[in-house]
């Protein structure tokens, strides 16, 4: 726990865990920014709170909750 | 140089090399020892070689910090706002304000949905973890815990229980009934111990893991049936505020963020950190996974959202604006990935366009800092908690 570690040791993990990340597999922005927006755009249509539900499918709107007193 | 005298107030055996001479009080790690100037001398050698080693230790660090981001900007040839200027505007968003529940006596500190879409968990200071049902506003289950501050609770993917945990250094499960007669509290179970706070919990894709993220700087996974320590994940240097498991039904990776201004991700089965982030400028107070599982948001302290690629390995857009000066606490996705849902400390929840970086709308409401905002499973509405003590469902 990080509390419980002197400065040094605090260093020598964070030291460890740099030599693994620079040797990490990276692809260009480009490529994955281009995926994630076609991912986006795929679903985007079918987004409820972007394109709206009709009154009477969404079961927040409309007046539930009333009642009819006969 | 005549650091040779001093005032010899004691004349003794020194503590180290046991040979009489005259003494200086020096103390070593707080305590108080009595040396001879030989023996100080040594020591003060030795405090400089592991000086020099701490400083190597530094310098070594900061030359692969750079390095590593030399890698990174190797491939950073453009930014997700620049790729998205094709796509279309946003059109006008119409998201109100369609439930208040009101029913916590005190801030309400976490929410989350259940997988059924139309119930909730939400827990509070004034201890008390309350199961509504959005649609009709109907309060299904309250338990009161002994503990105050429960900061965390989450909603087991069954729908039949719920994990709850604060300052109580715990996270307990509570399975849930449908008589509602029955006494909740007492068939609590306690699952996991930390030795500092409970920031965060989620289930795995199955009722019988938990994932924490506590205080103590650590997160940690558990078997919920027997209690047992799965798995520990170490390397933050402080608290961890937040966590969030990847969306995949064979995801084995999540991400945390706390208050070392880092946000790592983690392979669930190794322990091991796979990736860090630190770009933040403040405490990143929460993590959500992007839709597709290649990216995530944070939400920090210093009042930006920023978005990371996990693929790209780096940051690629920050989500603020100048007159935007309140951390945000919360964060959360729209079903596409399209929006960015945010709430801050000054009451308001901005509501982003992820792929250009532009802030959609605002949405106005909550009588005090909004502590938790979440999209319903079905993407429908967004459901928020605040520390003015009620929840509001947006749709």
């Amino acid at each position: 726990m990080a509390r419980d570690m002197s400065d040094k040791e605090i260093l020598k993990m964070e030291l460890e865990q740099l030599k693994k990340e620079v040797s990490t597999p990276r692809t260009p922005v480009n490529a994955n920014c281009a995926d994630t927006i076609a991912f986006v755009e795929g679903l985007a249509p079918n987004d409820p709170l972007i394109k709206g539900v009709p009154d009477d499918k969404n079961p927040y709107k409309g007046d539930k909750g009333g009642c009819i007193i006969t | 140089m005549c650091d040779q005298t001093f005032m010899a107030a004691t004349f003794g055996p020194c503590d180290s090399c046991s040979k009489p001479s005259p003494l200086m009080n020096i103390y070593i790690k707080n305590e108080a020892t009595n040396y001879c100037s030989l023996c100080v001398e040594m020591m003060a050698c030795q405090g400089l070689q592991k000086g020099e080693t701490l400083e190597s230790l530094k310098r070594e660090s900061e030359t692969l910090k750079k390095k590593l981001e030399e890698e990174r900007n190797k491939l950073n040839d453009v930014e997700l706002h620049q790729v998205a200027e094709k796509v279309e505007v946003l059109s006008a968003l119409s998201i109100k304000t369609r439930r208040v529940l009101k029913g916590h006596g005190n801030k309400v500190l976490c929410m989350d949905w259940c997988k059924d879409k139309r119930r909730m968990v939400s827990s509070s200071q004034d201890g008390k973890v309350i199961v509504w049902d959005a649609f009709t506003l109907n309060k299904e289950h309250g338990v009161p815990l002994p503990c105050t501050w429960v900061l965390a609770c989450a909603y087991a993917p069954s729908g039949c229980a719920i994990a709850c945990g604060g300052l109580d250094n715990k996270c307990s499960v509570i399975p849930l009934s449908l008589d509602k007669n029955e006494n909740l509290a007492a068939k609590k179970k306690s699952v996991a111990m930390h030795t500092n706070y409970v920031s965060g919990c989620s289930f795995t894709n199955s009722d019988m893991q938990l994932l924490t993220s506590s205080g103590d700087g650590t997160c940690a996974l558990w078997d919920v049936e027997s209690g047992q320590l799965l798995q520990s994940f170490h390397g933050h240097t402080a608290d961890v505020l937040s966590l969030d498991l990847a969306p995949s039904e064979t995801g084995n990776t999540f991400v945390s963020g706390g208050c070392d201004m880092k946000a790592n991700v983690w392979d669930m089965r190794s322990g091991q950190n796979i990736q860090s982030f630190e770009s933040h400028e403040s405490d990143i107070n929460c993590v959500k996974y992007y839709p597709s599982g290649d990216a995530f948001a944070s939400a920090s302290d210093d009042a930006t959202c920023r978005f990371y690629d996990l693929r790209a390995d780096r940051e690629v857009a920050v989500y603020q604006k100048d007159s935007i000066i309140f951390g945000a606490s919360t964060c959360d996705f729209s079903l596409s990935g399209r929006l960015l849902f945010a709430g801050y400390n000054d009451y308001t929840i901005n509501v982003w366009d992820v792929l250009k970086g532009t802030r959609a709308t605002i949405l106005f409401g909550h009588e005090n800092r909004v502590s938790r905002v979440r999209v319903s499973p079905d993407g429908t509405a967004l459901g928020s908690a605040s520390w003015d003590s009620t929840l509001r469902v947006w749709a």
